[in-house]
């Protein structure tokens, strides 16, 4: 019985383990291909780099210089750190409100909301961009209110969620003893929502930081974030630098992998909370 | 509940309110507002009734549209969960080094759909040259691309939620149906699946939506090639509004059209499966 078992456990390993390299197997093809020149990439995609084809650096230079990778980073760093910023500070608020505040209005704020999460973009797309137009949100810090309006919804939500497990009774004796609601909600009840706010800001920088469509039309091409670059280097013409491509995958992945590395435990459990939550 | 919190609505509420108002509601209203007219600029708008809807029931790249994403939504939905379902139960079987591998199967789902197209891109023109052909020569290479596509993405993530769901299963529920009699695919049939229903519905909620409204992989690695023939849904709308001057009122009209249904799949969905569900 014990050596049957064994064997079976092998024999699981062994799937697993050829699974879980296949898995890997895209993102190391990436990396090869970002050492060969551009083109020996297309037709033989699997052979390593050799002496006739292996260029060194050359594709991330050019690539950078393409696609002003450096500055597309920024904007993304920029635009994801202060809209997560935002919507976790401000849906905690707007949700702990709608929480306590027991009337018809806050009621149906909620609804709203939780509506919003299922309302497909491409139905809000052209007329979001237009009002966004109108009320000059179009560049890199006007977005950052497209994003609070776009993704209060799940936020909102989520930190409802949490707030109702919260006993009411902490708040009540802080606000006796003469907190004002301001000073409760900061003193108080902000230190409790800290592991949901890990919680929706993980969520929220998955969403923003892979964002293409809503910062392209947005926005537009004058500040490029990572994901509108990439695309902007296959331009118009059918013909893709594959070298410089390949290169600029490799530097979108990197931020994702080192951030996936450093905070696993919280996405893992964010997304699995989010999801049980959604 | 605290009764003198009522008054600070504009500091609790308001900002999260105006920016919502402004992103969503108006666009919203607006959105459906606008699927009833002819406009190119918004200002222009002149009210046409039903005929934008007409028009985009008639477009033949819409019922494509419509066709491709149905069926690569049933595809990867069915694909992505059989397979996340089996990893998890691989998984959770308490052996070395399955933390390892839930790292790996996870990943790829942190990585942006733009990025992940033109990944698959490379991998799966460079099998198909073997063959002479390349992803955009016939739709059943992008369909079939993308359904590969999406579960590399999605796989590990609807792991996580069935490892979840599996853990929470009580030990001495099994163990009483293997003292039963019971053999294993009878506790699968029997015990696991009726009490992980709730991942189950979770998960079928994620991918079929996730699948449904899929836009930048779909662009990234065939954009609707060859001839808008796998252009899914989102896509075509997007093709609607931008590709074309004058068609930004059939662009709207098919947008609300998909955004019902959206609704209405993601209703029937719930409904069916948490019928299933059963009490812990």
């Amino acid at each position: 019985m014990k050596v049957k078992r064994k064997t079976s456990d092998v024999i699981i390993f062994v799937i697993l383990l050829i699974l879980a390299i296949t898995f890997l197997a895209p993102i190391f093809i990436v990396l090869m291909n970002s050492f060969k020149g551009k083109f020996f990439i297309s037709d033989a995609p699997f052979v390593f780099p050799n002496k006739q084809t292996f260029v060194n650096f050359e594709n991330y230079t050019s690539g950078i210089e393409k696609t002003n990778f450096l500055s597309a980073t920024g904007w993304s760093l920029f635009i994801t750190v202060f809209s997560v910023g935002f919507i976790v500070l401000l849906t905690a608020m707007t949700a702990w409100y709608i929480t306590r505040v027991k009337s018809k209005f806050s009621n149906l704020l909620y609804y709203l909301f939780v509506f919003s999460m299922i309302v497909p973009f491409q139905m809000v797309m052209f007329t979001m961009t237009k009002v966004a137009n109108v009320l000059s949100l179009d560049n890199p810090v006007g977005i950052i209110v497209i994003y609070v309006g776009f993704g209060a919804g799940l936020s909102v939500f989520m930190f409802c969620g949490f707030v109702k497990s919260v006993p009411i009774e902490i708040e009540e004796a802080a606000m006796m003893d003469g907190c004002n609601p301001i000073r409760t909600y900061f003193f108080v009840v902000l230190p409790i929502l800290k592991p949901i706010s890990v919680t929706v800001a993980i969520l929220n920088v998955m969403w923003i930081w892979n964002d293409y469509l809503l910062p392209y039309l947005v926005i537009g091409s004058d500040y490029k974030t990572i994901p509108i670059a990439i695309q902007y280097l296959k331009g118009g013409y059918g013909s893709i630098d594959m070298g410089a491509m390949m290169a600029m995958l490799v530097l979108a992945i990197i931020p994702i992998v080192v951030f996936y590395l450093v905070c696993q435990k919280h996405i893992i459990e964010g997304v699995t909370s989010g999801a049980v939550k959604g | 509940m605290h009764k003198n919190l009522k008054k600070y609505f504009p500091i609790f509420a308001l900002p999260t309110l105006a920016a919502f108002t402004i992103a969503f509601i108006i666009p919203f209203i607006m959105g459906i507002y606008l699927s009833f007219t002819e406009f190119r600029t918004v200002n222009d708008a002149k009210w046409v009734g039903f005929s934008n809807y007409v028009a985009a029931f008639q477009n033949k790249d819409f019922l494509n549209a419509l066709i491709f994403t149905a069926g690569f939504t049933v595809v990867s939905v069915i694909t992505i969960n059989i397979f996340a379902f089996t990893l998890a139960s691989l998984l959770t079987r308490g052996k070395k080094g399955t933390n390892i591998f839930r790292t790996i199967f996870f990943m790829p789902n942190l990585i942006g759909g733009i990025v992940l197209g033109y990944i698959w891109q490379l991998i799966l023109n460079g099998i198909l040259y073997k063959f002479g052909v390349t992803l955009t020569f016939a739709p059943k290479y992008g369909f079939w691309g993308l359904v590969i596509l999406m579960n590399w993405q999605l796989i590990g993530y609807m792991m996580i939620i069935y490892i979840a769901g599996i853990q929470n299963i009580p030990k001495d529920l099994i163990e009483a149906s293997k003292i039963d009699g019971a053999n294993k695919r009878q506790i699968l049939k029997n015990v696991t699946i009726p009490l992980v229903m709730p991942s189950i519905t979770i998960c079928l909620f994620l991918t079929l939506s996730n699948s449904f409204k899929l836009f930048d992989q779909n662009l990234a690695l065939t954009a609707g090639a060859p001839s808008k023939k796998t252009a899914m849904l989102a896509l075509d709308i997007y093709n609607t509004f931008y590709g074309k001057v004058g068609y930004e009122g059939v662009g709207q009209a098919k947008a609300v059209i998909f955004f019902i249904l959206v609704v209405v799949i993601a209703l029937i969905q719930l409904r069916a499966t948490r019928k299933k569900e059963v009490e812990n």
